[in-house]
């Protein structure tokens, strides 16, 4: 018998609910209004008052409409098919929405219901099981989809018997499992899971020890981002947040990507809609839209299932790590989501923390990017869910309440600049405020030097500094002068400008340089450091300058051209050339 | 507005505010309108059988005995080809007399486009300043808005760029306009002949400021019923929005909502949001592009609302005055288009890209050579050069008074970097520097 209740009142998208029975906190239930079910949320109770937010519109509700309450949580419909779609925060399907608008209360299946998959077995009559076991799998498009044991199961079952390999639809029963009362369960291909609650089905969770290669030559060399790691970009409007984070979509290390579209702007959306299909996956040849899922919500949707977008794209995500994939979480923006929070935290009329912002949050982020990590399944094998969240600062101040308790949470940080943003260094990641904090753990030190070269992480150390030594020289100079300071201070400006123009910045917009695998990336931070480390013979400042010039120029050419090409050779000649004219021979 | 038979009538007001009065009613719907002591409400909180009206043309002269009567409906707009051409104020009512309006009536603050039904915006508008289509290129679907100081010539600069942008209807949102500005905009509209496609929904400073709110929904309203229901190209300007964000905040002042920063309502992000949203290209060919604009406190963008704004709309416009050229300028370094990516090099010349950054990058060191000129240092032979181009590139594209296609903006660029600098320095590749370098040609 579900609990039913009465609107007692409507604050914006906050309505209270008198109820004739008991209701959980987080509990579904849906409005009935204008023959339509309007869903929502139980996000407080106070005795017979029910206050719920509504996933919706609340126009022309009225006291006294009827709610009907569903006894579980908001959950999430797990299953193969869930690749290549394109979710709201509900997982609604949006490419099941005929009509133009989204109308109110509109739901479609997140599954396709009647399509087949060719099952094959992996569990036997007679093998014990518990909850994130494989039974079998199908294959999705080119990713093996594991059907597990649902995640609810909490006991020790028996497997009683799995179907033979054949074609099957998502709800056919594929194996009966025994609990250990001799009761026996049926399982199908699908599961549902409530997308707030992590999802706990391994074994433990090592610390990460390897990188996830994006091909973004300052976050790869200078700050890189560990597979089953965290890692958040702040930065104000303009600074390059989306460009950034669609060049990783595009590039990343990973099988599976999920993108998080929360509160951001529906154009950038539909450039993914548009863009991904034709696109390729560098390092299988198939189509991006393939190994990507999109969940949008964009700005002018409703603001409480904006806050459940991210939760709904968490729990897709530990999903697919559980069958041993790599996932990587990319969420656009996360401080919409705080506002989100925020939002219903004044219309509850809670006590306000710092900027009007609720007293949780900073809990409420750090429990969300702890869902993160790699894990060990039971099975022995390895899977993880990376996550890269942006953030926007107001009024691109990073001493905020969202970015202090992000910052705090995650382990990478990428402060996008506006001073680098003003003068078109993009990506305009600060190359002395950002951080990986990867670069101190010891499992990934000695993944570098297997995977790169012994002694990377010193040789990166040591690109940081001549950066970092060139920002002082050019604070130097422009307080002293162009002939107040000796020429060291050029020298050194100009080496941590070669740096900086030649492999901090990249064009995003260019097939080749915006893109670099990790062999070229060794191969240019050699380079590059190599030329740093020599001492020159300059006539003057303006020679220095104007040597390093040239060279930017013939580098950026250089990073133009195909890796090792005839063209990217002929620029080597010509970068050795003035090399070796100015250089001191000792 | 006139009250119907069958609504009930009552007499009895509990609570009056500047802005909102409360009074006890039953089986009324949220954001449903109301009439109050003959003024216009809407229903913006329900408790019980508690009801809480925000009055836009403010609670003057209610009294606790005023008459209010129920809709039984939320606002809307009759749609239909009527409105081309006309003036209204924020009621949808028609200024300067003419019949009402006829035709389809519909909810305003309408439902949102699916976003998988979206089309990626790519036809160009182009406008002839080159502070636009070189350096911030708007595209038809897009959102922009310009940030300016309250004495910069932005209501002119819009109309300008309305008027050049061959869109099939022009539809104008004045919220708090001054009345010299409304009649300035009617005026450039008449004398151009263009009033057959323009529509204007006007609350100007002589109106009560609650009333704004509705400005945005009706004149988005009748936006979509253009693009949507006849596919046709709209523009619709947004002025000034700033006053508009004041209005929200005045609201919730008056309910007892915790401000947020810059005393803003928490929701002020959404609430801009679901208004610039509504900018969108359509898969029938309809557009709805949206011009908008935020004036600031002595250019600061870290305010509440223009820093909202900026994070929803794609990309903004600063107006700036030129001091050595003395001519208004779009500045090239603080202003973006997010949506040029998406014209320019491909509905462009192919060199556009690289000649728009390079022209910015040198413009940029010429502003760190004016900057050593006045600390007193020597200037470089090519701090000399900087100088003299940003002089001319100032002169002869940024200026708003130069009208020219893309093309000449292009070939100008070239011209001047030749003249003043090497092909080493303004450093484009190589494959367009040899075929568009003047000499070359």
């Amino acid at each position: 018998m579900k609990t039913k209740g009465r609107i007692s009142g409507i604050t914006s998208n906050l309505v209270t609910v008198k109820v004739d029975g008991p209701v959980g906190q987080n509990e579904i239930c849906n409005i009935k209004v204008d023959g339509l079910e309007i869903m929502s949320e139980v996000i407080k109770v106070t005795g017979e008052n029910v206050y719920i937010q509504v996933f919706d519109s609340t126009r022309g509700m009225r006291v006294g409409d009827e709610v009907e309450f569903e006894g579980h949580m908001l959950e999430a419909t797990l299953g193969p098919g869930i690749l290549s779609r394109n979710y709201d925060g509900l997982q609604n399907d949006l490419e099941k929405m005929d009509s133009l608008f989204i109308e109110r209360g509109s739901r479609t299946e997140p599954l396709d219901y009647n399509s087949e998959w060719e099952f094959t077995p992996l569990a036997k009559a007679g093998d014990n099981v518990i909850a994130g076991d494989w039974l079998g799998e199908v294959m999705e498009g080119s990713m093996p989809h594991k059907i597990m044991v649902p995640f609810s199961f909490g006991d020790e079952y028996m497997v009683d018997n799995v179907v033979d390999a054949g074609k099957y639809k998502v709800t056919d029963t594929i194996a009966v499992l025994t609990d250990s009362k001799g009761e026996k369960h049926n399982v199908s291909m699908i599961q549902k899971w409530p997308v707030k609650i992590p999802i706990t089905a391994y074994k433990n969770k090592p610390r990460p020890n390897r990188i996830m290669e994006t091909g973004v030559r300052p976050i790869d060399t200078f700050n890189p981002l560990a597979e089953g790691g965290t890692g958040f970009i702040p930065g104000p409007f303009g600074a390059g947040k989306t460009v950034l984070q669609h060049a990783i979509s595009k590039q990343a290390e990973a099988d599976i990507i999920i993108m998080i579209a929360c509160g951001e702007r529906a154009n950038e959306v539909v450039e993914i809609f548009a863009e991904f299909p034709h696109l390729e996956d560098p390092r299988t040849g198939r189509k991006l839209m393939e190994r990507t899922t999109i969940i949008c919500n964009t700005s002018n949707m409703p603001v409480a299932s904006r806050e459940a977008s991210v939760y709904t794209g968490m729990a897709i995500g530990e999903y697919y790590r559980a069958m041993g994939l790599k996932v990587l979480i990319l969420a656009d923006s996360t401080s919409r989501w705080a506002q989100a929070l925020r939002e219903m935290a004044n219309r509850l009329e809670e006590f306000p923390g710092q900027d009007a912002f609720p007293m949780d949050l900073s809990a409420t982020i750090s429990s969300f990017y702890a869902r993160a990590g790699l894990v060990s399944l039971n099975n022995g094998k390895t899977g993880s869910v990376t996550f890269l969240g942006t953030v926007s600062p107001a009024g691109g101040n990073l001493k905020e309440p969202v970015t202090e308790s992000t910052q705090k949470a995650t382990r990478c940080f990428y402060a996008l600049s506006q001073q680098r943003a003003d003068s078109k260094r993009y990506p305009a990641i600060d190359p002395i405020d950002s951080y990986s904090k990867y670069l101190d753990y010891d499992e990934i030190i000695e993944c570098l030097d297997e995977t790169v070269e012994k002694d990377w992480v010193k040789r990166v150390q040591k690109g940081k500094t001549i950066v970092k030594r060139g920002k002082e020289a050019a604070e130097q100079i422009n307080i002293l002068g162009d002939d107040g300071v000796p020429i060291e201070y050029h020298d050194r400006f100009w080496k941590s400008e070669l740096i900086d123009f030649v492999f901090l910045q990249q064009d995003a917009f260019d097939s080749i340089d915006g893109n670099t695998p990790m062999e070229r990336q060794k191969y240019m931070f050699n380079y590059l450091l190599d030329i740093c480390e020599k001492e020159y013979d300059y006539a003057g400042f303006e020679d220095c300058s104007s040597f390093y010039k040239n060279l930017i120029n013939i580098f950026r050419q250089m990073n133009y051209s195909e890796f090792k090409s005839e063209k990217f050779e002929s620029y080597k000649v010509q970068i050795d050339k003035a090399v070796a004219e100015k250089v001191v021979n000792d | 507005m006139e009250t119907k038979a069958f609504q009930k009538i009552y007499t009895k007001i509990d609570n009056i505010t500047k802005a909102t009065v409360t009074l006890k009613a039953k089986g009324v719907g949220n954001d449903e309108l109301a009439t109050v002591g003959g003024k216009l409400a809407q229903v913006v909180k329900l408790n019980g059988d508690t009801v809480t009206l925000q009055v836009f043309s403010g609670t003057e002269n209610i009294a606790t005995n005023s008459e209010v009567v129920f809709h039984g409906a939320p606002p809307t707009l009759k749609v239909s080809d009527d409105l081309a051409g006309r003036f209204f104020n924020a009621y949808g009512q028609p200024l300067y007399g003419g019949a009402e309006l006829t035709g389809e009536e519909r909810e305003i603050g309408g439902p949102t486009v699916n976003p998988f039904r979206r089309k990626q915006p790519s036809e160009l508008i182009a406008t002839g300043i080159a502070g636009i289509d070189l350096n911030n290129t708007i595209v038809t679907g897009q959102k922009i808005p310009f940030f300016a100081d309250p004495d910069q010539p932005y209501n002119q600069v819009m109309a300008m760029v309305a008027l050049r942008a061959k869109a099939d209807k022009i539809i104008l949102g004045g919220m708090g306009l001054t009345n010299d500005d409304f009649l300035f905009f009617k005026n450039v509209f008449e004398n151009a002949g263009a009033l057959d496609r323009i529509v204007s929904f006007v609350n100007t400073t002589e109106n009560p400021p609650v009333e704004r709110l509705l400005v945005p929904d009706l004149t988005l309203t009748a936006a979509e019923y253009f693009a949507v229901d006849k596919g046709e190209k709209v523009l619709v300007l947004l002025t000034d929005m700033t006053l508009y964000a004041d209005a929200l905040a005045i609201v919730s002042n008056r309910m007892d909502q915790i401000p947020s920063k810059d005393s803003m309502p928490g929701s002020l992000y959404s609430d801009l949001a679901r208004i610039y949203e509504k900018a969108v290209q359509l898969p029938n060919g309809g557009s709805i592009t949206l011009i908008a604009v935020t004036t600031l406190n002595g250019g600061d963008i870290t305010h509440a609302i223009p820093d909202n704004t900026g994070y929803i709309t794609e990309g903004q416009l600063f107006l700036r005055n030129d001091s050595e050229t003395g001519k208004v300028i779009v500045d090239p370094f603080r202003s973006l288009s997010r949506l040029k990516q998406l014209v320019i090099g491909k509905k462009t010349r192919e060199d556009h890209p690289q000649v728009m950054n390079a022209a910015v990058r040198l413009y940029a060191d010429a502003a760190n050579a004016r900057t050593k000129l006045e600390n007193g240092f020597d200037l470089t032979d090519y701090d000399e050069r900087t100088l003299a181009f940003a002089k001319d590139y100032s002169e002869k594209l940024l200026a708003i008074d130069v009208n020219i296609d893309i093309t000449r903006m292009l070939d100008t660029a070239w011209e001047l970097f030749a003249r003043y600098f090497t092909k080493a320095e303004v450093a484009i590749k190589d494959e367009f520097t040899q075929k568009y370098w003047p000499e070359n040609r």
